[in-house]
């Protein structure tokens, strides 16, 4: 089982709701954000294309993050997902520097936190992570690459995609339909 | 606009200060650790009440879910409605900061006067409520009834218009009319005989071409209407946006036609000559339906596309080549009549070429153009008749904006003002859930209207600008902690939605339904509601429709099936408009006959003077007007308006991305605040861009106060469409002042 995401950027318009949802779901408090908007404008006016992308983890199957992390606190969990257990987590900030993607920050509560694809909280009990459950534009897909007939695994058959920074040989599982 | 990583990491690495912040947001989630959450949620089980969303006007109709301690911890659309489909825009998912907003409104407000310096005491809402009474009774007896006025842009309206109403007046106004949509009503109305309601009537979902003149979809959130634009891109639609600015729509859009501002209208003629001249109309639809077509014809036969280049700066070959698309996707085509269309003040012409075209396409009652919306029939609880007011509002503005199918908010504030004759209206205004100074242009005009008043009441759930002015405020609860009246809403199926109360009401604030109810039987006029409570109420309603109070606890949306298959016209159907002609009406009689052009017509406006550009604004996806501002989940995501400007202006003025630039307009106003500049190949260089609802002057309001500039401030130049009385604001220009006194900017505030 290999979880992953695939937003799709000819639908978002960056209205932030995977933001807000994702940190009332997941009690993330605010000043601080598991997932963000990036708009990238390219060309002068008025020949001008946008790429907008919902980022987050990119929930990789060869983390930086895992691999630096001293205690063990940062880790593999179900289906690939990259999780932290916060009373391993020493704070030391090596992740956060390791990690191309600028994905993790460090929670008040004094651990480093990150996107979890809302593994224990949602996607076990059979739901979508809670940013593509809300998405208006219904611009997400999640689900299991092995499974070929998981949302995931469909659009990115049928759909020219990338992902982000690939000469990090991070391997990621999460991709931008484009 | 877009939510910056940096920024977030920028705040949590500010320090002290930044870390009261992070404290006192964190103070949200005591109660139920992070652990706890994960293992403690239960996505079906009893801890979810339903409600209809406050933050917009769409009101989707929602689950709001709590924790095991009964703390409010989100907010997740119902699957069964329809102005959501089960999704949440980011307002509505943010709607739970409105509730823990530290800098709500908390008790009852009176002013007071002590050694010529104004004041607010705090007060009982027993004192309060006798107060206003008091003040009304005696309007009443010395002016009439008729004199206090009621704006209302949220559904605490529906409550204080029930009791005026049972008082003595009809002057209830919303600024959502004249200040926004108006024109397309009017506009639609005196083509087809019908409006576009809210939400919209378009067909979206299965259109295969839509024009958006100006609505920039995507950062406007329009729930039901973005989601639909979405599945419209999957199945491949055509979207032509046109625009000064490209938005977030002209990004998803085949054809993006950078128009010069102000000439919309130009371009619009010239679509219908191309669609004439072609004969790319709908032959049988045009014979069948419309009134005037020779007219027409005759009218639009010199503005052709080569007419309209030299006017707009589109090139007459995309003129042609997106009529063409709309005639290939035609009748399944949508010319959208956008939403906030009081721009120059011939908006009513405007949006009557867009009804023009729309007609010509033959997508009005037609799958993937216009559908007919069903709505329910709910009877309304039995009260006495309402006593007949002396006057109606509209005599406010006697023998103007005839054609105004709705009461125009500005009408009754200008009404307001003591003329010489003295023939002064209105004495007292209760402004529930819209700050007018942000609402309304001219702010000076606003303002001497205000100081004329006897009795200003204030009912919303946070400190704005307006309340600074009241005699009385009255904190409302927010939608979580009350009911309201049932969601009785026009769709593609009739349907009802219940907001209830998922928590007790915080601080001393009340429900608008309770205030009403209070308050009229101060006035006497308990027989106008008869109910014990809104429960009852509600049941009864209800229980007219074949529910009850009981079952939309547990449901919270109902739908019914529509009562006749006419969602869209049947092939060769009898149509009998609803215009004095029975047709649609491309020639309008009504127009005509009130002495206005039967059919539309260019007129140039105003350009920017030399080192001045128009002032454009627009809306931002995670606010809603200057309501949202202080949102805490809100002000996360954005917490000021920036300035976009093109690159070859900021290098002409030396600007560089983040300056902190003041603004001033063709009448010497200047920004209170400043605003950070955002150099951006987006915009065009004769105009500057910002999105609404920033710049708040209220010290109460700790994350919005003197974040951005209030674009309301600086449009005090208003266009007025005669026709129905529309406020036009996008003639307005500023330059940019880049030195001044940033230490000042506390000691103006």
């Amino acid at each position: 089982m290999r979880y992953a995401m695939a937003v799709d950027t000819k639908k978002c318009v960056g209205c932030s709701d995977c933001v807000v949802a994702c940190q009332t779901e997941n009690n993330v408090p605010i000043g601080f954000c598991r997932d963000w908007i990036v708009e990238v404008t390219d060309g002068t006016y008025p020949q001008l294309e946008i790429e907008i992308r919902s980022e987050r983890c990119n929930q990789c199957a060869n983390s930086p993050c895992v691999r630096c992390c001293p205690t063990g606190a940062s880790h593999y969990s179900e289906g690939g997902v990259v999780l932290v257990t916060p009373h391993k987590c020493i704070g030391c900030g090596a992740c956060i520097a390791s990690c191309p993607y600028d994905a993790r920050f460090p929670h008040p509560d004094g651990y480093v936190d990150k996107c979890t694809f809302c593994l224990h909280n949602r996607v076990n009990k059979g739901l979508d992570p809670a940013c593509v459950s809300v998405c208006p534009t219904k611009c997400m897909y999640f689900g299991d690459l092995d499974d070929p007939n998981s949302p995931v695994s469909k659009v990115l058959k049928n759909r020219k995609h990338k992902t982000l920074i690939p000469e990090a040989g991070t391997n990621p599982h999460l991709y931008f339909l484009i | 606009m877009a939510t910056s990583r940096r920024q977030f990491i920028k705040i949590s690495a500010l320090g002290a200060g930044s870390l009261a912040l992070a404290g006192t947001a964190f103070e949200l989630a005591k109660g139920s650790s992070i652990l706890g959450k994960i293992s403690g949620e239960k996505e079906n089980g009893p801890l979810r009440t339903p409600t209809y969303c406050e933050i917009c006007f769409w009101q989707c109709a929602g689950w709001v879910y709590k924790d095991a301690d009964g703390n409010i911890q989100k907010i997740i659309g119902n699957d069964d409605d329809q102005h959501c489909n089960g999704r949440f825009c980011p307002r509505g998912t943010g709607g739970v900061g409105q509730y823990h907003d530290e800098d709500r409104l908390k008790t009852p407000l009176i002013r007071t006067s002590e050694g010529g310096k104004d004041s607010f005491r705090e007060a009982s809402w027993d004192e309060a409520l006798d107060y206003i009474a008091e003040k009304l009774k005696k309007i009443a007896a010395e002016h009439g009834p008729e004199c206090v006025a009621l704006f209302t842009h949220g559904s605490g309206g529906a409550h204080f218009g029930h009791m005026l109403k049972a008082f003595g007046s009809e002057s209830i106004a919303a600024p959502s009319f004249a200040q926004c949509r108006g024109p397309r009503e009017v506009g639609f109305l005196t083509t087809f005989g019908d409006i576009i309601y809210s939400p919209e009537r378009i067909d979206i979902r299965d259109t295969r071409c839509m024009v958006l003149i100006g609505s920039h979809l995507g950062e406007n959130m329009h729930n039901g209407q973005v989601q639909e634009m979405s599945d419209a891109i999957d199945k491949g639609a055509t979207i032509i946006t046109v625009d000064p600015r490209f938005s977030t729509a002209a990004s998803k859009s085949k054809y993006w036609l950078p128009i010069k501002p102000a000439t919309d209208m130009a371009l619009l003629l010239s679509w219908i000559n191309v669609i004439i001249e072609n004969e790319w109309y709908d032959k049988d639809y045009v014979e069948r339906y419309t009134f005037g077509f020779a007219e027409l014809k005759e009218h639009v036969k010199t503005f052709t596309p080569e007419w309209a280049y030299g006017i707009t700066t589109i090139d007459p070959n995309i003129i042609r080549e997106t009529a063409r698309e709309m005639h290939n996707a035609a009748p399944s085509v949508i010319v959208n009549p956008g939403r906030h269309v009081t721009w120059y003040g011939d908006d009513t012409q405007r949006l009557r070429a867009v009804a023009i075209l729309t007609a010509l396409l033959g997508s009005w009652g037609r799958r993937g153009g216009y559908y007919k919306p069903d709505k329910l029939n709910l009877p309304s609880y039995p009260v006495p008749p309402f006593p007949k007011p002396k006057r109606s509002p509209i005599e406010a503005y006697g023998g103007k904006y005839v054609l105004a199918n709705e009461v125009v908010a500005n009408g009754l504030c200008d009404a307001t003002i003591p003329t010489v004759t003295d023939q002064c209206n209105f004495k007292a205004w209760i402004v529930n859930g819209t700050n007018l100074l942000a609402a309304f242009p001219n702010q000076a005009n606003t303002m001497q209207a205000i100081q004329a008043l006897q009795l200003l009441v204030v009912v919303d759930t946070m400190p704005i600008e307006l309340t600074g002015y009241a005699d009385v405020v009255l904190p409302e609860c927010t939608y979580l902690e009350r009911y309201d009246m049932i969601r009785n809403s026009g769709h593609r199926q009739p349907n009802v939605a219940l907001r209830m109360p998922a928590v007790e009401p915080k601080y001393n604030t009340k429900p608008a339904s309770w205030m009403a109810k209070e308050l009229a039987g101060k006035l006497g006029l308990s027989a106008w509601f008869p109910w014990k409570d809104m429960e009852e109420l509600l049941d009864w309603q209800f229980k007219q429709v074949g529910t009850s109070l009981e079952e939309m606890k547990r449901i919270g949306v109902k739908n019914y099936p529509r009562e006749f298959d006419d969602l869209y016209f049947s092939p060769g159907e009898d149509v009998i408009f609803n215009t004095n002609t029975g047709k649609i009406e491309l020639y309008s009689t009504d127009m005509e006959n009130e002495g206005f052009a039967p059919l539309p017509v260019y007129t140039a406006h105003e350009e920017p003077p030399e080192g001045f550009y128009r002032l454009n604004y627009g809306r931002a996806p995670m606010h809603t007007f200057s309501r949202t501002a202080n949102n805490p989940n809100l002000t996360d995501l954005m917490d000021e308006n920036v300035l976009w400007v093109n690159p070859k202006v900021a290098k002409l003025w030396g600007l560089e991305n983040d300056q902190m630039v003041k603004l001033k307009n063709q009448d010497d106003i200047l920004s209170t605040f400043a605003i950070k500049v955002r150099v951006t190949e987006r915009i065009r260089w004769d105009s500057v861009y910002m999105v609404h609802g920033f710049g708040h002057n209220n010290k109460k309001l700790s994350r919005a106060h003197g974040r951005g500039i209030n674009d309301t401030e600086l449009v005090s130049r208003v266009h007025i469409d005669p026709v129905m009385g529309g406020t036009g604001m996008r003639g307005n220009f500023v330059t940019f002042i880049t030195d001044f006194d940033m230490s000042g900017k506390e000691a103006e505030a």
